[in-house]
């Protein structure tokens, strides 16, 4: 079996014994990107080719000499263009930061290269993580290696993507609104957004402070826990991050089934708009789920039907100030066209920003403005409130939540590029866990007709992690969808 | 119709702390453009700020000398405007909810004392300095300043004239000085005043449409901006005008206050709680904390220094209006008792010096036991008061002890009686018609025989232990 078919577990496992030398890994990740790169388009960004093989030959002389390996040690790990890499172009999928270079790494990106990792490179996403498709990115949009003439989701599609499409063992994503579930539903991987503040957000480029979380993105639930236990931590530069104790994440796995855990199952979810194959998907992963010893039971989250306009107050008030510094003073694009300051701020924000990315900031910019703020901002934080107390509630009697991850399977290229609405509407289902701040996980549990994955997400209390790792390890283990690959041919 | 002015007035206080607000970078004042800076001051994509938690201490200790309330949880708010010295594009501030509020300042007045009602004081960054270079089209920006602590102290609308203004300043920067939670600087910018002025009808309740005034940086234009924002005011009234709302700038250059902005070019600062920041908890045992530590201030230092010293008021008000200059009056009391020497001494020869010398009450190299030591030296007789005086400008140069200097010179008064027999034997065998004449009653003739033998001694007898031989002496050659 080709070494880029591997899980990071097992691709870990035959670099700790020996079997295969960092070169060799390295090696083989280039020649898959050669091959198939082309066709998914998902990275803005591959690291320079020369100086990783540098890199991985100085690691293998090492190591002849100092035979103790680090869990992520030669893994060549995809970082979403949103994340800071010091030396390394960050471009948030924007022309406005298209050459920026930052001088310094986010905390995530410091954790992944103490552990000598490989940072294979920087996927695409929509610009400044504003989307559902990757089809915002002013770089042009990924495909979805099942269907390439169909969307990988987003933001975080590059990273799904390129997971999916082997082009890295594993990638790491953000999540503000579903930006790391829905493309890993969409693309039929792994996707977990951590409690909010279990991971530093320290380098992480803001859209929306309050909801933003790095998670990882991988081929199956066991890699996920292992890059969780690498991401998770307080960190002095991050005050939102939480000073919680941070399990080994991987021992959730020690019980192999659901026994005695109750399993929430919100009717909302499974209203209107609800795909039939995403449904019947779904029901039969809760079977699985009843099989493997959960007890399923039915709860209410009254305050699902508001998510979508809650968020959309909340995520775009805070991006309208968070996208300010992109002025033209300091770094990234300054227009060349311009007579004086206003004009230098106007060409330069005109030029700079797509036009997702305009109308987020006039959406939060007018959420804020006097006369306006009571009624939008102010009523939105309320909200979310009462929507993190549905959770509390539903909490009390089940120890974890199941329900779909998007509406529908992935849709066509352009298929809602001009609805902006219907667009939205594809994060309807991963909305209020960002909004509530809890954990959830998505994975795979099927395929429509068409040949296109479907997700399932498990929800879960604030820093159980574990809770949810453990029952989406179950069900992975229980079901063969992994064993599924894209049909994506090599060229 | 007679006016009378209601003015308020916002301050902004630069911390001093060793770090900024948000971040590590130092804020020391005057280095290079932009070598104070790092990913979070410069508003890189990315970075996060990390609440200072000393600024946050320096707040509650000017919040509790200012009687405020303090509040228990702090939360951030954005303040959202471009410009180039604001690097986020929001500068990050306490909005509805101030760290100080309900505090209030008593002020002496010609004589009587002002309580100034403080409305609210709350902790915010400071922004860079934008540069405008003359025959350029281009500015440069200055980022050392940006994410400088500050704290803005705001009144209510509670002075009337420029010296209440004034002397509400001057009480504030000695308080904040005693703090050593500014440096009071108001030309270097580390204490900025805006006020806000408007004109009302004597006897009328209701304010008046009011002007903020900018760009004041001495005590000197704030009393020349506000005299001359009273008069220009009362002139529109007078001549049947109406008052703008509007902000104005001071041009000390011509004298006079001109339009920065008018009402409808002002901002709307979509205030908005900071998601980058967790609310700051302030417990009653940090609060008992800073109480702990607060200094006596300015105006009851003053009162006790007239009480247990018995000094004047305006001695007591000069050597308090610094802390180190009481500290130094009452360290030198504490070893020479006599305080109204010391007062003198310290008011008149020490604030000399350090004002000629451009230097610090606190690096004084005449140390409060010098001092002590050097009129210690005078009571015992050994120099007299004027040799002390003469002698502090050198003690100031050269850091020396009193004493040694006094020897070393040989400064020593001479009070030996067989020394000032001899002389004064001498004085008066050489001078027989003197004799004489004091012998027939003409006692003036003393100071001449004093003069004598002073000039006899190279000016070092002790002239008072040579009146009183003299006499002794020439009694007894008066009854031979």
């Amino acid at each position: 079996m080709s070494l880029v078919k591997l899980t990071l577990r097992e691709l870990q496992e035959r670099f700790t014994r020996g079997e295969v030398s960092a070169f060799e890994i390295v090696r083989a990740y280039y020649l898959r990107i050669s091959l198939v790169e082309a066709k998914v388009k998902a990275y803005v960004t591959v690291n320079d080719k020369e100086t990783v093989f540098a890199e991985a030959q100085a690691l293998d002389k090492e190591l002849k000499a100092w035979r103790k390996t680090l869990p992520l040690m030669a893994m060549p790990v995809a970082i979403k263009d949103n994340i800071c890499t010091a030396g390394m172009r960050t471009t948030c999928g924007s022309r406005m930061l298209e050459g920026y270079v930052p001088p310094y790494d986010a905390t995530v990106v410091q954790a992944l290269r103490a552990q000598r990792c490989v940072i294979i490179g920087k996927t695409n996403l929509d610009e400044f993580a504003m989307g559902s498709s990757t089809e915002h990115s002013a770089f042009g949009p990924t495909r979805n290696p099942w269907k390439l003439s169909h969307v990988p989701g987003g933001s975080s599609g590059g990273s799904a993507a390129a997971v999916a499409a082997d082009e890295c063992v594993a990638a790491l994503g953000s999540d503000t609104g579903g930006s790391i579930r829905q493309p890993a539903a969409c693309c039929g991987v792994v996707g977990l957004k951590p409690t909010y503040g279990r991971v530093s957000r320290y380098g992480l480029v803001a859209f929306a402070s309050s909801l933003d979380q790095i998670g990882p993105i991988t081929k199956d639930v066991m890699d996920a826990a292992i890059l969780l236990n690498i991401l998770a931590g307080r960190d002095p530069r991050d005050s939102t991050s939480a000073d919680v104790p941070v399990p080994d994440f991987t021992r959730a796995f020690k019980k192999k089934d659901v026994k005695k855990l109750k399993i929430g199952v919100p009717v909302e979810y499974f209203g209107e708009g609800l795909d039939a194959e995403v449904r019947e998907a779904v029901q039969a992963a809760l079977e699985v789920l009843e099989q493997l010893g959960g007890e399923l039971q039915e709860v209410s989250l009254p305050h699902t039907n508001v998510a979508v306009a809650t968020y959309y107050l909340l995520a775009t008030a805070e991006a309208s100030s968070n996208l300010a510094r992109y002025d033209g003073v300091k770094y990234g694009l300054r227009s060349k066209h311009h007579q004086d300051l206003l004009e230098m701020y106007c060409r330069t924000r005109q030029e700079g920003f797509g036009p997702e990315v305009k109308r987020r900031i006039m959406l939060g910019t007018f959420a804020l403005s006097r006369g306006y703020y009571e009624a939008y901002y102010a009523k939105a934080q309320a909200v979310r409130t009462l929507i993190t107390q549905d959770f509390d509630t539903a909490f009390q009697s089940v120890d974890f939540l199941i329900t779909p991850v998007m509406p529908t399977p992935a849709f066509r290229l352009g298929e809602k590029l001009d609805d902006p609405l219907q667009m939205y509407l594809a994060d309807i289902y991963t909305l209020s866990a960002s909004l509530a701040g809890i954990p959830a996980i998505a994975i795979p549990c099927g395929f429509s007709r068409q040949g296109l994955p479907i997700g399932i997400q498990f929800m879960g209390r604030p820093f159980e992690e574990e809770t949810i790792l453990r029952a989406a390890r179950a069900y992975e283990l229980a079901t063969q969808w992994r064993q599924k690959r894209p049909p994506i041919r090599e060229k | 119709m007679r006016y009378e002015p209601v003015i308020g007035l916002e301050v902004h206080a630069q911390l001093q702390t060793r770090t900024k607000l948000f971040c590590g970078c130092r804020t020391t004042f005057g280095l290079d453009p932009n070598t104070q800076t790092c990913p979070v001051c410069l508003g890189l994509p990315g970075a996060l700020p990390v609440i200072n938690e000393k600024a946050v201490e320096l707040a509650i200790r000017t919040g509790l000398a200012l009687h405020c309330t303090i509040r228990r949880l702090n939360r951030f708010a954005r303040k959202n405007y471009f410009y180039p010295d604001l690097p986020k594009g929001y500068q990050i501030s306490q909005y509805e909810e101030p760290i100080c509020e309900h505090g209030w300042l008593e002020v002496s007045v010609n004589g009587t004392w002002k309580r100034v009602r403080i409305r609210r004081a709350h902790l915010e960054e400071d922004a860079g300095k934008t540069i405008h270079m003359e025959h350029v089209t281009s500015s440069l920006v200055d980022l050392n300043r940006a994410g400088t602590p500050l704290l803005e102290i705001v009144t209510e609308p509670d002075l009337q004239s420029s010296e209440e203004v004034v002397a509400y300043l001057k009480a504030l920067r000695d308080i904040l000085r005693y703090l050593d939670v500014c440096d009071g600087n108001m030309e270097q910018g580390s204490l900025r005043c805006e006020p806000n002025l408007s004109l009302r009808p004597v006897g009328s309740s209701q304010l008046g449409t009011k002007v903020e005034l900018k760009n004041i940086n001495s005590f000197k234009f704030v009393k020349d901006a506000i005299d001359y924002e009273i008069a220009r005011q009362t002139r529109v009234l007078e001549e049947g005008g109406t008052i703008q709302q509007e902000t104005r700038l001071w041009d000390w250059d011509r004298g006079k206050t001109v339009v920065m902005r008018g009402k409808e070019e002002a901002h709307d600062y979509r205030y908005f709680p900071d998601p980058d920041l967790v609310p700051v908890h302030v417990s009653e045992d940090w609060i008992a904390q800073v109480e702990a530590t607060l200094p006596e201030l300015p105006q009851a230092r003053q009162r006790r220094l007239m009480t247990q010293y018995g000094l004047p008021e305006y001695d007591a008000s000069v050597l308090t209006s610094e802390r180190a200059l009481a500290d130094y009056f009452e360290a030198c009391v504490a070893l020479f008792p006599d305080a109204k020497t010391v007062s003198h001494f310290v008011m008149g020869e020490l604030l000399r010096e350090v004002k000629q010398t451009g230097g610090s009450v606190e690096a004084s190299p005449v140390t409060p036991a010098h001092l002590a030591e050097l009129l210690k030296l005078v009571e015992s007789g050994v120099i007299s008061l004027k040799v002390a005086r003469e002698l502090f400008p050198e003690l100031y140069a050269t850091g020396k002890s009193p004493a040694q200097v006094v020897e070393e010179k040989g400064l020593q008064q001479i009070s030996d009686e067989g020394m000032l027999r001899s002389w004064i034997e001498e004085v008066l065998r050489t001078n027989p018609n003197q004799v004489a004449q004091y012998c027939r009653g003409k006692e003036t003739v003393l100071g001449f025989f004093v003069g004598q033998v002073m000039k006899a001694s190279g000016g070092k007898a002790n002239p008072q232990k040579v009146n009183e031989l003299l006499r002794q002496v020439l009694a007894a050659w008066k009854e031979a």
